[in-house]
């Protein structure tokens, strides 16, 4: 019985830790719409921050509280740098597209802070005065995190007092319902989100500072907290402060809990719970419809245009280039990363029908590209299954869940869908993480290799011939009747409901197609790597899909094409010219995003229409 | 270099199994006496494939050892007089992003082998593709056993002490404890599922009487230390064995004390003893706990001191266990390379089976059985000195004297 007590004081002090981060996210998203990946970022640099500045300062009470704050205060010094710089640049963007921003950031932060504070990780001092336990019941309880149980609740009841007592604050949330109406009053938008950034950031450094008496600082805190952040943030609903509180409480004490009775369920226990909550609420617990928002943004997605002959005919060139080419100029290595382009290409392409014509995100597209890759690696590895075959397979396996996931998925809106898409790869991936028997764990399926007549140009040849053929078959989709359909649904569901379009069967069909070809896509992939480990459908590759899709442009068919050879191309050069990869890759991608808030793709095509008309 | 040289060398190159001394002696007489050390040659290549993004901690002091022994060989005369050359690739902790580079090291820089690897399923997967691209790889730094035994190859070696081996070392300080109780905490992947299993099965068959109470298996990097350590307490075990490592060890270390979970009871843990974990506690490590490790202070051999100082001297810094790794995966590849004297890949790995090398912690051999090498660990209790953790009472446990008996190996080497 004591122990189960002091559990749930455990769980309080997670809960409360995860609430000031989230806290920061959810106020940053409520009113500027920005999935900011970068927060967890910011929560790393709250922590290394912290531990530079207590060091400098004279031990005692003042100098580490003195230097937590001060640290929160860099922290939101450091965010709204960023709206100013880089974010406020591109708030006209296309949807999600501040995310490709966000993300650079991240990259970039990565190496800094490796350059900054070194690769070892940093123990910072404890509190002062608190570095015991008190006796709870019989049982020892460190005092520093009964400390924490406190600052959560104190948090949350001096932004609710600063959101409901003040006139920012007045602005704040009127600025989350309705943000054109805002401006249109008058209020200074510019500032108003620049202070929000500043307020959203400095929470997520104040809570990485909190942190340095608990855990020790190190370059991995920003990727590991960043997804838990956000699933908080849905869960509470977006934008929702006691939202964001009463989530972290339920994953804060389930995770307490959970481990009593199985110890593994870390690994996927809060997107079990994201699960659940969003397909009994769909809007999360305290979240709230957001009309205005969603009439001002489905008008602004531009009817989708052939493309002009002449680029046409450049397409055509380039890809008789790429077929006749590779037997007489590239060597094996060429054609090995010519065969991950063409992989690339499909898996991007099948994201960008559901989130171009579709106007579906989803964060989670890499389940259905590891579940082709699985299925066809299973069958190879199980049942002797020749190449073929097990190619044929992938689609079908990556259907099959599509269908599955698809139904709860389509029925939500915007981000909450995009984040159930994220839940169920991730309950996918803890899948093929755990059952080791079947899938080899973390260890993966070996042996995976083409059929002896499948040489490397072979092969190539082969993902090629899928990718064109899948790319031109999705571009098909979205121009026939259905493609037509399924926009129309995405710029004015009650519109295309009135003239008789089933909304959600259109979505849903999308969405099935969508996983079917990402299937193919992770079948080559799992031929070509021989190979398939979890990491096939973790959350990176989710990343990297979107990525690739949000860089060449969500609006043109040719954008994920694009988008996905810059990018896989890119990559590879920079991986193999620098250490500093991540550091001159996030720099291109914000440079990219600054000069081309379009994507590649938009603003070939707004070069061409630009040199028309002149 | 001028053209006539390379031109000779060219040919050197095309001769080298029957005239290359001779030629290249020529070659040398021809040349400035400075160009007849190591660079009479073309460069020997070793592709290096790692997780140096991800796994920063442990491979920068790796890297740096790498070059220092790469330096070392060189100065020495090179592999019979060529040059040893290596080109790093960062997988960024994918196994996908690994096989690409070992792609292009083989086909675009026609490496003469691969070697690298820190997480399992990378070196896994890079075992895969030495097997199926009948490559040499050596596995510097992975522990999983799958690596030689149930997945291993003719084409693929390992360096490092592995979770089995690691385990057994442990085990038998372990059983001569009176706790009859333990619970284990392990970190949910292949490495901490595979050390728990072993733990279990060979302490239960030193000592039939013991139970375990309890386990926890917390996801990689993201302890929930209180939680953890509350649960494990509640168990009451006499004995904990631990196999966190990194963030998640400082955590839980932290909770743990502060908590009082070690006190009265014997830790049993592994890699603790490694600087690479043990600094970062700084003066919160924890006494008396029985792990393997690497007290690089305390070592007197003078092979091990020559290497000590010239790390020092040429980096400003100590050896962690990665200098180790990295720098004897060096020797053992120039060792390899001399040895052989070919860089036919099915000479190489026949060379390899059996091969003795001059480890910096001993004499090494790579096992001609599994392929595993015979490189053991140091073994013993964590202590605070000055300040920071070390190791003391602590004994050098052969790997050879740890590893099953080859009846037992070829079961699990179906390969073999």
């Amino acid at each position: 019985m004591e122990n189960l007590l002091l559990q749930g004081l455990n769980g309080l002090a997670s809960a409360s830790s995860l609430f000031l981060v989230a806290s920061g996210l959810t106020v940053i998203f409520g009113v500027t719409r920005i999935v900011n990946f970068a927060h967890g970022s910011l929560y790393m640099l709250g922590a290394y921050l912290a531990f530079s500045i207590v060091a400098h300062l004279p031990r005692g009470h003042l100098g580490f509280w003195g230097g937590i704050v001060l640290a929160a205060l860099a922290v939101g010094a450091i965010g709204a740098l960023l709206e100013v710089l880089l974010l406020r640049r591109i708030y006209r963007a296309p949807e999600l597209f501040q995310l490709l921003a966000t993300f650079g950031v991240v990259l970039v932060v990565q190496d800094v802070a490796l350059l900054v504070w070194g690769a070892q990780d940093l123990l910072g001092p404890r509190a002062p005065g608190l570095r015991g336990s008190v006796e709870l019941l019989g049982l020892r309880f460190p005092l520093y995190e009964l400390v924490l149980i406190g600052i959560g609740p104190v948090v949350l009841g001096l932004l609710l007092l600063l959101f409901k007592r003040t006139r920012w604050g007045t602005l704040v949330r009127a600025a989350t319902q309705d943000r054109e109406m805002v401006g249109a009053l008058g209020v200074n938008q510019r500032w108003l989100f620049t202070s929000v950034f500043f307020l959203g950031s400095a929470l997520a450094g104040l809570a990485g500072a909190l942190q340095l008496p608990r855990e020790s600082v190190n370059l991995h805190m920003d990727l590991a907290t960043i997804t838990e952040v956000f699933v908080v943030v849905v869960v509470g609903g977006l934008g929702s402060l006691p939202g964001a509180a009463l989530a972290a409480l339920l994953i804060g004490e389930l995770h307490a809990f959970g481990i009593l009775v199985f110890p593994k369920i870390t690994l996927v226990l809060v997107f079990l719970v994201m699960a659940v909550v969003l397909v009994i609420r769909p809007r999360g617990l305290f979240g709230r419809a957001q009309v205005a928002q969603a009439a001002v943004a489905s008008v602004a997605e531009p009817v989708l245009g052939r493309a002009p002959p002449a680029l046409k005919w450049l397409g055509f060139a380039a890809l008789l280039v790429a077929v006749v080419a590779p037997p007489f100029l590239a060597g094996d290595y060429a054609l090995i990363v010519l065969t991950d382009m063409a992989i690339a290409v499909l898996f991007a392409a099948s994201l960008h029908f559901i989130m171009g014509p579709g106007g579906m995100a989803s964060f989670g597209h890499a389940a259905y590209f590891g579940i082709g890759a699985y299925g066809a690696a299973l069958l190879t590895k199980w049942f002797a299954a020749p190449m073929l075959p097990a190619l044929l397979a992938a689609p079908f396996c990556a259907g099959v869940a599509g269908v599955l996931f698809g139904f709860f998925c389509v029925r939500l809106s915007g981000v909450y869908s995009a984040m159930l898409t994220l839940a169920f790869a991730q309950i996918a991936w803890s899948v093929a993480f755990q059952w080791v028997e079947i899938t080899g764990g973390d260890n993966g399926v070996l042996g995976v290799w083409p059929d002896p007549w499948a040489t490397k140009l072979n092969f190539y040849w082969l993902a090629l011939g899928c990718s064109v053929v899948g790319t031109l078959a999705l571009r098909r989709i979205a121009l026939s009747p259905f493609g037509y359909a399924l926009r129309a649904q995405r710029d004015n569901t009650l519109r295309a409901e009135a003239i008789g379009i089933n909304a959600f069967g259109m979505r849903w069909v999308a969405f099935v197609l969508a996983a079917g070809f990402a299937g193919v896509a992770g079948g080559l992939f799992a031929f070509a790597k021989g190979s398939v480990f979890p990491t096939a459908l973790d959350i990176p590759r989710s990343v990297d899909a979107l990525l690739m899709v949000l860089l060449g442009g969500v609006q043109t068919l040719a954008g994920p094409v694009l988008g996905a050879l810059a990018f896989t191309g890119l990559h590879e050069q920079l991986v193999r010219a620098t250490d500093y990869w991540r550091l001159v890759l996030g720099a291109v991608i914000l440079l990219l995003v600054l000069a081309f808030p379009q994507g590649l793709a938009g603003a070939v095509r707004r070069w061409w229409e630009g040199r028309r008309h002149a | 270099m001028p053209p006539l040289f390379s031109g000779i060398e060219g040919k050197a190159m095309v001769g080298m199994e029957i005239g290359r001394r001779a030629i290249l002696g020529s070659a040398a007489v021809l040349a400035a006496p400075r160009l007849a050390r190591a660079q009479a040659g073309e460069p020997l290549k070793i592709g290096e494939i790692n997780s140096y993004t991800a796994q920063p901690a442990f491979l920068q002091p790796y890297r740096q050892a790498w070059t220092l022994a790469l330096e070392q060989v060189n100065a020495a005369g090179g592999i019979h007089g060529r040059p040893l050359a290596t080109i790093h690739r960062d997988d960024a902790g994918k196994p996908e992003d690994a096989v690409r580079h070992a792609g292009e090291l083989v086909n675009s820089e026609k490496v003469v082998m691969l070697a690298g690897g820190f997480l399992s399923n990378v070196g896994l997967a890079l075992g895969d593709y030495a097997s199926q691209n009948k490559r040499l790889f050596l596995a510097s730094e992975p522990l999983t056993d799958a690596i030689v035994w149930s997945k291993g190859n003719r084409y693929t070696f390992r360096l490092r002490a592995s979770t089995y081996m690691q385990c057994a070392m442990l085990v038998e300080e372990a059983a001569k404890l009176p706790a009859k109780k333990w619970a284990l905490v392990a970190p949910n992947y292949e490495y901490g599922q595979s050390a728990v299993r072993w733990f279990k099965e060979l302490l239960k068959a030193a000592r039939p009487d013991v139970e375990f109470v309890a386990e926890q298996f917390p996801a990689l990097g993201r302890i929930d230390a209180g939680a953890t350590v509350q649960a494990l307490a509640a168990s009451n075990p006499e004995a904990i064995f631990n196999v966190t490592f990194g963030a998640d060890l400082t955590n839980f270390v932290r909770q743990g004390a502060t908590r009082g979970l070690f006190e009265k009871r014997a830790v049993v843990s592994l890699l603790t003893g490694e600087p690479e974990y043990l600094d970062p506690l700084g003066d919160e490590a924890p006494e008396g706990w029985i792990v393997t490790g690497y007290p690089w202070d305390q070592i007197t051999t003078p092979v091990h001191t020559a290497f000590r100082e010239a790390y020092k001297a040429k980096y400003n810094d100590y050896p962690r266990l990665g200098s180790v790794v990295g720098f004897d995966t060096v020797n053992a590849i120039a060792t390899l390379l001399r040895k052989a004297n070919t860089t036919d890949t099915e000479k190489l790995v026949d060379t390899m089976r059996g091969l003795e090398f001059g480890s910096v912690l001993g004499p090494v051999t790579f096992r001609a059985i599994d392929h595993q090498s015979t490189m053991g660990a140091f073994v013993g209790k964590t202590a605070l000195r000055a300040g920071r953790g070390t190791m003391v009472d602590w004994h050098y446990a052969d790997g050879a004297k740890y590893l099953p008996s080859d009846a037992v190996v070829r079961t699990l080497r179906p390969g073999s």
